[in-house]
């Protein structure tokens, strides 16, 4: 079975909740939807104090070319437009609405119908997707329509549909795969005439059977689309491990997957590439995984964006006595969140909630040179050297080393038996050196 | 909210592996070995592995409370690896004060002095053995004859070593031919049956301690592989082009060292190489190296000497030697 051939860990699945179906969230009293849930220039706010929106409608538009549309994702009052403290723990405006009812804007489809027939061309896909605020939902947030243009002198032939969901906990994208299977793989045909490529690969891995038993049975009826499974191992969710495992192409240090002819996408993007262009529903809601070894039902929900996380918690059974911390995201990857108030943004794919003792980092170790982190390091980085040189500040030699490659999955943190914190250091060495590297730019 | 919430940065789990468990699961490999040498040699194994190994930990414990005045090491049990592996490396009649003298040494020297574990460049325990075979030679060549449990201590009888045995009769003038009679069948080697360090003996038993780490994760193949592997492709060539003056491969693989070297010193985490590339080379150095000492040298065994001079090249490897970054070369098309 494929996977990628350098590095990599295999944390404890603990995924609690893959056999619990998706619900809907009870829609929250009040939400406060950021305009920043992407990568790229925030969107601008266009609506005013105590406007009335309906679900669905434009609120904050993007400005630019990276950048994306925030949608209201309930009806009701703005009671005002202010800061909020998203997930990432910056400050950032946030239109909040008090909700009234649930009426949505009548240009979306609401009827359950399944509709097959892509009938928009590959320039109408994509204006439509930078209209609907669709954005890379397995976490990253990178507004597709960006990633569906190809630039001038690059070509794309072949789409990798990512449902791999590497990540400890999360089940959103396993649950979606089962319950909108044929949906997503609608999206992925639309994301293929968008491409304009023949065909399309949707890599799982193999801890979910029943989800590549589904995929695989359903896209007999799509031309051009094959599901793959792949040997279980963390960072395979990665974009450039999932390339490589995939068609063995390797992308450059330091370019996109588009320079070895190829786009990935998430399943959970397909999903909202779906509902964007065959129900003309913009990106307002998304699927989160709600678990926790001490939660008490732990579970899936289809939230709205702006939902505080309490709600998410409450619904799963209320936040346990013990709770420690809570993660935005993956165990490896996401942020701890500092309240239980932070919305749930376009990017948030679980919240974890972890028990205290859990919460804490080992005692920091003298390095005994294992060479575990090195073993472990999907890149083939030197991660204790890394730490050194950012520790002690030689950040030249550190860019040397390639520290910027660094996709900071932190397997080496995982995996170094004197708890170091290597990828703490790594971040802030990196962080210097791509200061370094952009004032170099300005000097010339 | 009434508990606070601990905020820190990605990732939020760790794999539970520890030094401590590490360093443990090494000793659980070097069992079958001191297995082996109690069954051969009887209660003076245990008398030189007790030894070494309290003393180690005493002199870690001593110079960390009262010199460094820090917090006690001890308890990663490095110390303990420390004295096993110096244990096995020394013949079962070695008087305590000669195994005190090396625990020292080791501890105290080669570790301590560099600021304790993982800062020293040199494997203690080489150190320390090296340093009792330069200043007690007689001693430290005096080997037991395997003689079961009921085997004395100090009044042990003692015999010559297989790498010994032909070292001398080669320079004698006699030919293999005529040696081969008087060393131990590879059979015999291979089960331990034979003159030598408490802990190199018993091939087998360093076997299965290999799986173990291997099993366990605790080393990679790299290394082992290609001490062993460099060592048997040497003798090799060496062997066809004269098989009269030079032992063949398998001789030189269970004779001596090799096995305990190549799985357990060579592959100390602090003193080797950080990567896999860096490691085969590493592994081969050593394995060149003990042969080069073997034949041309003037000991008739040559593993810890090649051991500690591949691990000065060691900083230098990590430094220059680095593995293929994903995404390195330049793509076409």
């Amino acid at each position: 079975m494929k996977t990628f051939p350098i590095g990599g860990i295999h944390p404890p699945e603990n995924k609690l909740t893959s056999g619990i179906p998706i619900e809907y969230l009870p829609l929250p009293l009040s939400v406060s939807i950021p305009v920043s849930q992407h990568i790229g220039v925030p969107a601008t706010v266009i609506v005013n104090k105590g406007d009335y929106v309906k679900t669905g409608q434009v609120i904050a538009e993007g400005q630019g070319f990276v950048t994306s549309n925030v949608h209201s994702s309930v009806s009701g009052k703005i009671n005002k437009i202010d800061s909020v403290i998203d997930s990432t723990g910056y400050k950032q405006t946030a239109v909040f609405i008090d909700v009234e009812g649930d009426e949505w804007i009548d240009t979306i489809d609401r009827s359950p119908e399944i509709i097959t027939e892509i009938k928009l061309s590959s320039e109408e896909i994509i204006k439509r997707c930078l209209e609907s605020g669709i954005v890379g939902l397995g976490g990253a947030t990178f507004p597709s329509h960006v990633k569906l243009t190809i630039p001038a002198g690059k070509r794309c032939d072949i789409l990798i549909v990512n449902g791999v969901e590497c990540e400890p906990y999360l089940t959103s994208d396993h649950r979606l795969m089962l319950e909108r299977g044929e949906e997503i793989l609608i999206g992925v045909s639309i994301l293929m005439k968008a491409l304009n490529v023949n065909s399309a690969i949707i890599g799982i891995e193999n801890n979910k059977e029943d989800a590549v038993e589904h995929l695989t049975k359903l896209s007999s009826d799509f031309e051009g689309i094959t599901v793959s499974p792949l040997k279980v191992k963390y960072p395979q969710g990665a974009e450039k491990q999932l390339i490589k495992a995939l068609i063995d192409r390797e992308v450059p240090s330091g370019h996109l997957p588009i320079d070895v002819n190829t786009v990935v996408h998430n399943v959970g993007t397909a999903f909202a590439v779906y509902e964007a262009i065959q129900k003309n529903k913009p990106l307002f809601e998304r699927v989160v995984t709600i678990t926790g070894k001490s939660v008490k039902k732990p579970g899936n929900f289809f939230v709205r964006t702006g939902t505080p996380v309490i709600n998410l918690i409450e619904a799963a059974g209320g936040m346990p006595e013990d709770t420690g911390k809570i993660v935005s995201g993956g165990p490896l990857m996401g942020k701890s969140l500092y309240s239980a108030d932070v919305p749930v943004v376009k990017g948030t794919s679980g919240i974890i909630l972890f028990p205290r003792q859990d919460s804490e980092r080992m005692e920091v170790k003298p390095c005994i040179r294992c060479a575990k982190c090195v073993a472990a390091c999907a890149l083939n980085l030197e991660p204790f050297l890394l730490m050194t040189l950012s520790e002690k500040g030689f950040f030249e030699r550190a860019e040397k080393e390639r520290i910027t490659d660094c996709m900071e999955c932190g397997s080496c943190s995982y995996i170094c038996p004197s708890g170091r914190p290597l990828l703490d250091y790594i971040r802030l060495g990196k962080s210097t050196v791509i200061k370094m590297a952009r004032q170099r730019v300005v000097k010339q | 909210m009434s508990n606070l919430l601990t905020v820190s940065p990605s990732p939020h789990t760790h794999g539970k592996e520890t030094t401590r468990k590490l360093m443990l699961g090494v000793v659980i490999a070097l069992l079958p070995a001191l297995f082996a040498s109690i069954f051969y040699f009887g209660y003076a194994a245990i008398i030189v592995t007790v030894t070494s190994v309290t003393s180690c930990i005493l002199f870690e414990y001593l110079i960390q409370k009262l010199i460094f005045k820090k917090p006690l090491t001890i308890n990663d049990g490095s110390a303990l690896v420390t004295g096993m592996l110096l244990a096995f490396n020394l013949p079962s009649n070695l008087p305590v004060f000669i195994i005190v003298i090396g625990s020292f040494v080791s501890i105290a020297i080669a570790k301590m002095t560099f600021g304790g574990l993982g800062n020293n460049p040199f494997n203690p325990a080489l150190v320390g053995r090296v340093f009792m075979l330069i200043s007690f030679p007689v001693q430290m060549t005096s080997w037991p004859v395997p003689g079961g449990f009921g085997t004395g201590y100090t009044d042990a009888v003692t015999g010559a070593t297989p790498l010994a045995i032909v070292k001398e009769g080669l320079k004698n003038g006699e030919s293999i031919s005529q040696l081969i009679s008087q060393i131990p069948t590879p059979a015999q080697m291979f089960l331990g049956n034979t003159g030598g360090s408490m802990g190199e003996i018993a091939a087998i038993a360093l076997l299965i301690g290999f799986i173990y780490l291997l099993v366990k994760k605790i080393i990679t193949w790299h290394i082992p592989v290609s001490v062993i592997g460099s060592l048997a492709l040497f003798t090799t060539i060496l062997w066809l082009v004269n098989p009269e003056k030079n032992a063949g491969p398998m001789f030189h693989i269970l004779a001596g060292g090799v096995l305990l070297g190549a799985i357990f010193m060579a592959t100390d985490y602090v003193t080797s190489p950080m990567n896999p590339k860096a490691m085969i080379i590493y592994g081969c150095g050593i394995g060149i190296l003990t042969v080069i000492i073997r034949v041309w040298g003037a000991y008739p065994e040559g593993v810890s000497f090649a051991i500690l001079i591949m691990n000065a090249f060691v900083p230098l490897m990590n430094a220059y030697i680095k593995p293929k970054r994903f995404g390195e070369e330049v793509i076409n098309g």
